[in-house]
C-alpha cells in the first residue's frame, strides 16, 4: 500500500506537470519537418543510409560539401589539390568551432578518418569512403594531406561523405571512443554543423537547436524538429493540419490536390535517380524466356534498341509519374559530372521497334518476364506494368514479378530476371559511380560491375572508365566518362527510363530549393520574402 | 494452481523455440539482411566483412544455436539495423503503445458497455436498434480508414471551414511526462489530446464487440430465475441491474477485452502506422521489411509471454468474478 501511496503521489505531480506544458506558447522560429525514414543510428559513422546522412549534415560538417546540383563547396576545408597521383593536400577553415566551444584542427579530421575501421557491427560502413586512404599527414594545424594507395581523383567527392567529429568530445573508453548507443543518446554529438543536438526520442523525433556561432549561414531557424511519418497519406496529413510546416516527397497521388491548395507550395528538383531498366546478357541460355529455342534474344543490340524505343517514356512521366519524372537518356541528369547536354533520349517508336525485331530475327517477338520491386521507387510497380504493355504491343509479351524489395533484390542478386526495373542514385553526383556500379563488367576484386546483375559487359567501356577513374584532372575526367556513357548508350547496355524529380511540399510562406540528392536541410528553408 | 501456472510458462517456452526457429527459417529465405542495409556501392568485400560481423557467414543452423544459446543467458541480440540491444529498442517503444491500449480499452469499455447493457434491456427501443445498426458499422469499417477520415474530419475540415473548432493533432506523440521512470503521455494534456483520434480508432471495432457481446449476454442473463428472485425480493432495478446482471455480463467481456487488449498491443500496427504513433508496432513492421532479424524475433518473444500471461490473468479474473470456476480442476 506504501507502493501504491507512491505512484498516486507521482501521478499528481505529473498532473501539475501536465497543466504546466499545456500553458507554454509554441516556441517561435521553430521548423517541423516530416521525414520519410528514421534514420538507424545518429553515430555519423554508423551506416551509410541516406536519412542518416541527411540527419547528419545537420549536426556536423565534412571538409567539403555538395550543392544543390551535387558540386562540390569548400566547407571545413578552404581549399584542396592533388600534389603528385596519390597525394591531396586540404588547407582547413580557420576560426572554426565546435558546439562544446573548442577548436576545430587537422587532429579531429585525423582522429574522425581513424574511427571509421573501428566503429563495431555497421550494417553499412563507411570504410567505402576510406578504402583509398593510406596515411594521414598533419603539416600545420590546418593543413592536412590524405596520402592513397593509387591516383584517387574522387578522393573530394569521398570526403565530402565523411563528417568531422570532435577528438576532444569522442575521447572514451571503447576501441573507437564513444560508442554508437552513445551517440545516439547525445554523448560525444559534438559537431561544428548548423545546429546542435537537443534529443532523439525514436520513432517520433529528433529536435536541433540553432548553432549561433555557425561558421557558415546561419540558420533562419531557432529550433528543428524531424518527425519520421514513413505513411505516405499520414505525411500529408500531418503537413495540412499543421502538425509540421513541411513535408519530403508526398506521394504523386497527392500532388494535385496539393498543388491546388491555396495554403499549400511545392518544391521541386530533378534526382540524380534514375529509374533503369537492366537486360541479362550473360549468354546463353536465356533467363527467363522460354520461347527461342535456347537463343538469348537480349544479346543482339537491336533487340536491345528495340525494347529501349518501344517505350513511351513522356507518357509513362506525364500519366504515371505525374509529371514527376524527366525521360532519361543516360544515368544521371545533366550537367552533373560526366553527362552530355546534347544526350538524346531514346524516341518512341513502335513501328521501328517491330522492324528491329524482324530485322533480329523475331518478326513474332518472343516472351520475357520484368522483375521489379513493389514500393521501393515511386510507382515502381505501375512504371513496371506500363513498360510491360509497351513492350507486349511490340510482340515481346512481358510478364511483371513484382516483389516487396528485399526479395527482388535477394532474387536480382541471385540473377532471377531475364529483365528487371531498378533505380540508382550516383551519390557522389558524378558518371564514374553509376558507370562502375551497374556497366562495367563485373569484377569482384576491382569493385567493378558490383549492381550489374544483367551482366553486360563491354570492353571499349570498360577501358575508358577504367582510364577515367585515375584520371585526376576534372575535364579530362569528365569527357573520358561522357564517351564512356556514350558507347553504353549507343549499345543500349540499359535502358534508362526516367530521373525521378524530388517534391517537396511546404506550408504557404516557406520556400525550399530542392536538392538532387533528395536530402531536406532545414538550413536551406526560409520564409518566403 | 501453481502446477496449473508452470504447466502454463512451459507451453510458453515451447512456443518461444517453435516461434523464434520459424522466424529464422523465414528470414532466411526471404533474403539478405546485409543486402538490405548496406551501401549498393559496397564491393564484396566489404560486404562479407559485415556478414561476419553480424555473424551472417555461418550456416543457419549455428547462427540458431548461438541465438538459443545467448537467449538461454537472457541477451536477445542487437539489432543489425540500430546495433543495439533488440530487446532494449522493443522496451524503449512499449509504453507508448501499451498506453494507447489501455486508453482505447477505457473508452471502448466506458462507452460500449453502458450501450450494450441498455440495448439488452429494452431491445425494442429506438436507441438500442440505432446502437445495433451502428455497432455493426464500428465492425466493419477498416481501421486504417476510420484513422484517415477521422484526421480528415478533425484535423483538417472542420477546423478549416468551422472558425474557433479546436483542431485536433493528427500525428504523434505528445508531451510526455517520467512516471516511475518510463516515459508516459497519458499524464498530459498534450499528450491526452495527440491519443485522443488513435485510440478512438482503436476503440471503435473494440467497442462494437464490447456492445453486442454486452447485449446478447444481458439478453440472455435477463429471464434467469435469480434475476426473476431478485426483482420478487423487491430490490431496486439499479441494484438488479447494477449488481446481478452486471456481474455476470462481466465473465465474457473481461474474456475479450483481455485478449483484445492483447492482440492490439501486439498488433496495433495499422494505427501506429496511420498516426505516426512511436509503438512497437511500427518497430515490428519497419524490423521486418528491413530483414532486421533480432528485433523480429525478440518483439514476438515478447508478444508470446505477453498473451500467455494475459491469459493467465482472465483465468485469475474468472476465478474472482465467477466463483464456481476452479483453476485446478481446469489444469488437469
Amino acid at each position: 500500500m506504501i507502493g501504491f501511496g507512491r505512484k498516486a503521489a507521482a501521478f499528481a505531480a505529473a498532473l501539475t506537470f501536465s497543466t504546466l506544458s499545456v500553458a507554454l506558447p509554441a516556441a517561435a522560429q521553430e521548423l517541423k519537418i516530416g521525414i520519410k525514414t528514421e534514420p538507424s543510428a545518429l553515430d555519423p559513422q554508423f551506416h551509410t543510409l541516406n536519412p542518416n546522412i541527411q540527419v547528419g549534415a545537420y549536426f556536423f560538417d565534412a571538409l567539403i560539401s555538395q550543392d544543390a546540383d551535387l558540386k562540390t563547396q569548400p566547407a571545413l576545408a578552404l581549399s584542396w589539390k592533388a600534389i603528385g597521383d596519390t597525394t591531396w593536400e586540404f588547407k582547413l577553415r580557420p576560426n572554426v568551432k565546435f558546439h562544446d566551444g573548442s577548436d576545430f584542427t587537422a587532429e579531429d579530421v585525423v582522429y574522425t578518418y581513424e574511427r571509421i575501421p573501428k566503429v563495431p557491427n555497421s550494417p553499412g560502413p563507411y570504410t567505402i569512403y576510406t578504402r583509398q586512404m593510406k596515411s594521414f599527414e598533419i603539416v600545420d594545424p590546418l593543413t592536412l594531406r590524405i596520402h592513397t594507395t593509387g591516383p584517387s581523383p574522387l578522393l573530394p567527392l569521398d570526403v565530402a561523405a565523411l563528417p568531422i567529429l570532435s577528438k576532444k568530445a569522442m575521447a572514451g573508453s571503447a576501441p573507437e571512443g564513444k560508442t554508437t548507443a552513445e551517440m545516439n543518446s547525445g554523448n560525444g554529438l559534438v559537431g561544428t554543423g548548423p545546429f546542435k543536438f537537443v534529443e532523439w526520442q525514436r520513432g517520433s523525433k529528433i529536435v536541433g537547436e540553432r548553432n549561433d556561432n555557425y561558421w557558415g549561414a546561419k540558420p533562419y531557424w531557432k529550433t528543428v524538429t524531424l518527425r519520421p511519418l514513413s505513411n505516405n497519406t499520414t505525411r500529408v496529413a500531418a503537413l495540412l493540419s499543421g502538425d509540421v510546416d513541411m513535408i519530403e516527397d508526398p506521394p504523386t497521388t497527392d500532388l494535385a490536390k496539393l498543388k491546388n491548395d491555396p495554403k499549400i507550395t511545392l518544391s521541386r528538383a530533378v534526382s540524380n535517380r534514375v529509374i533503369y531498366i537492366a537486360l541479362d546478357q550473360h549468354g546463353e541460355p536465356p533467363i527467363g524466356i522460354p520461347d527461342t529455342g535456347g537463343k538469348n534474344p537480349l544479346m543482339d543490340k537491336r533487340v536491345r534498341e528495340a525494347l529501349s524505343i518501344a517505350i513511351d517514356r513522356k507518357g509513362i512521366a506525364d500519366k504515371i509519374m505525374e509529371g514527376v519524372a524527366v525521360p532519361a537518356g543516360d544515368l544521371l541528369p545533366y550537367p552533373m559530372g560526366g553527362t552530355r547536354k546534347d544526350t538524346p533520349v531514346d524516341a518512341f517508336d513502335q513501328a521501328k521497334a517491330k522492324k528491329l525485331l524482324a530485322d533480329a530475327g523475331y518478326p513474332n517477338g518472343f516472351s520475357i518476364t520484368l522483375g521489379a520491386p513493389n514500393g521501393r521507387y515511386i510507382n515502381d510497380l505501375k512504371v513496371a506494368q506500363a513498360v510491360a504493355a509497351m513492350w507486349t504491343r511490340i510482340g515481346v509479351k512481358t510478364d511483371v514479378d513484382a516483389n516487396a524489395p528485399p526479395v527482388f533484390f535477394k532474387n536480382r542478386d541471385s540473377f532471377k530476371y531475364g529483365a528487371y526495373l531498378a533505380g540508382w542514385g550516383a551519390s557522389t553526383g558524378e558518371l564514374s559511380n553509376a558507370l562502375k556500379s551497374l556497366a562495367a563488367t563485373p569484377d569482384r576484386a576491382k569493385g567493378m560491375g558490383t549492381t550489374n546483375s544483367g551482366r553486360h559487359s563491354n570492353k571499349e567501356m570498360d577501358a575508358k572508365l577504367e582510364e577515367a577513374v585515375v584520371t585526376i584532372d576534372d575535364a579530362k575526367r569528365e569527357a573520358l566518362l561522357a564517351d564512356a556513357s556514350k558507347i553504353l548508350m549507343s549499345n543500349h547496355g540499359l535502358i534508362p527510363i526516367h530521373f525521378e524529380i524530388s517534391v517537396w511540399a511546404l506550408r504557404k510562406g516557406l520556400t525550399y530549393a530542392g536538392r538532387a540528392d533528395q536530402s531536406t536541410f532545414a538550413v536551406d528553408v526560409k520564409p518566403a520574402k | 494452481m501453481l502446477v496449473y501456472i508452470i504447466r502454463r510458462l512451459m507451453q510458453a517456452a515451447l512456443v518461444m523455440v517453435v516461434m523464434s526457429a520459424l522466424v529464422f527459417a523465414g528470414i532466411f529465405m526471404i533474403g539478405d539482411p546485409v543486402a538490405m542495409m548496406i551501401s549498393p556501392d559496397a564491393s564484396e568485400v566489404e560486404r562479407d566483412a559485415v556478414r561476419a560481423s553480424l555473424g551472417l557467414d555461418k550456416p543457419l543452423w549455428l547462427q540458431y544455436l548461438a541465438f538459443v544459446n545467448a537467449a538461454i543467458h537472457g541477451d536477445f541480440g542487437k539489432s543489425f539495423l540500430a546495433g543495439q540491444p533488440a530487446m532494449q529498442l522493443i522496451f524503449e517503444r512499449m509504453p507508448a503503445t501499451l498506453e494507447l491500449v489501455l486508453f482505447s480499452t477505457v473508452i471502448a469499455l466506458g462507452i460500449g458497455l453502458p450501450m450494450g447493457v441498455y440495448a439488452g434491456l429494452r431491445p425494442k427501443s429506438v436507441g438500442a436498434k440505432t446502437i445495433m445498426t451502428g455497432s455493426i458499422l464500428g465492425f466493419s469499417l477498416p481501421n486504417f480508414w476510420v484513422g484517415l477520415m477521422l484526421i480528415m474530419v478533425f484535423a483538417v475540415l472542420l477546423p478549416d471551414l468551422v472558425p474557433g473548432f479546436p483542431r485536433l493533432p493528427a500525428s504523434g506523440r505528445g508531451a510526455t511526462v517520467n512516471v516511475l521512470g518510463v516515459n508516459l503521455s497519458l499524464f498530459t494534456g498534450d499528450g491526452l489530446l495527440h491519443m485522443l483520434l488513435p485510440a478512438i480508432t482503436l476503440a471503435l471495432y473494440k467497442g462494437a464487440l464490447i456492445v453486442r457481446l454486452a447485449r446478447a449476454t444481458a439478453r440472455e442473463v435477463l429471464p434467469m430465475d435469480y434475476v426473476k428472485f431478485a426483482r420478487a425480493k423487491g430490490l431496486s432495478e439499479n441494484r438488479v441491474v447494477g449488481v446481478h446482471v452486471l456481474k455476470n455480463i462481466m465473465i465474457p467481456i473481461a474474456t475479450v477485452t483481455g485478449l483484445e487488449f492483447g492482440q492490439s498491443v501486439a498488433f496495433a500496427v495499422i494505427t501506429e502506422t496511420v498516426f505516426a504513433w512511436p509503438g512497437m508496432g511500427k518497430l515490428l513492421i519497419d524490423s521486418i521489411l528491413l530483414l532486421d532479424r533480432p528485433v523480429v524475433v525478440a518483439y514476438l518473444m515478447i508478444i508470446v509471454v505477453f498473451f500467455v500471461v494475459l491469459n493467465l490473468l482472465v483465468d485469475l479474473l474468472y476465478s474472482v468474478l465467477d466463483p464456481r470456476v476452479r483453476l485446478e480442476s481446469r489444469a488437469t
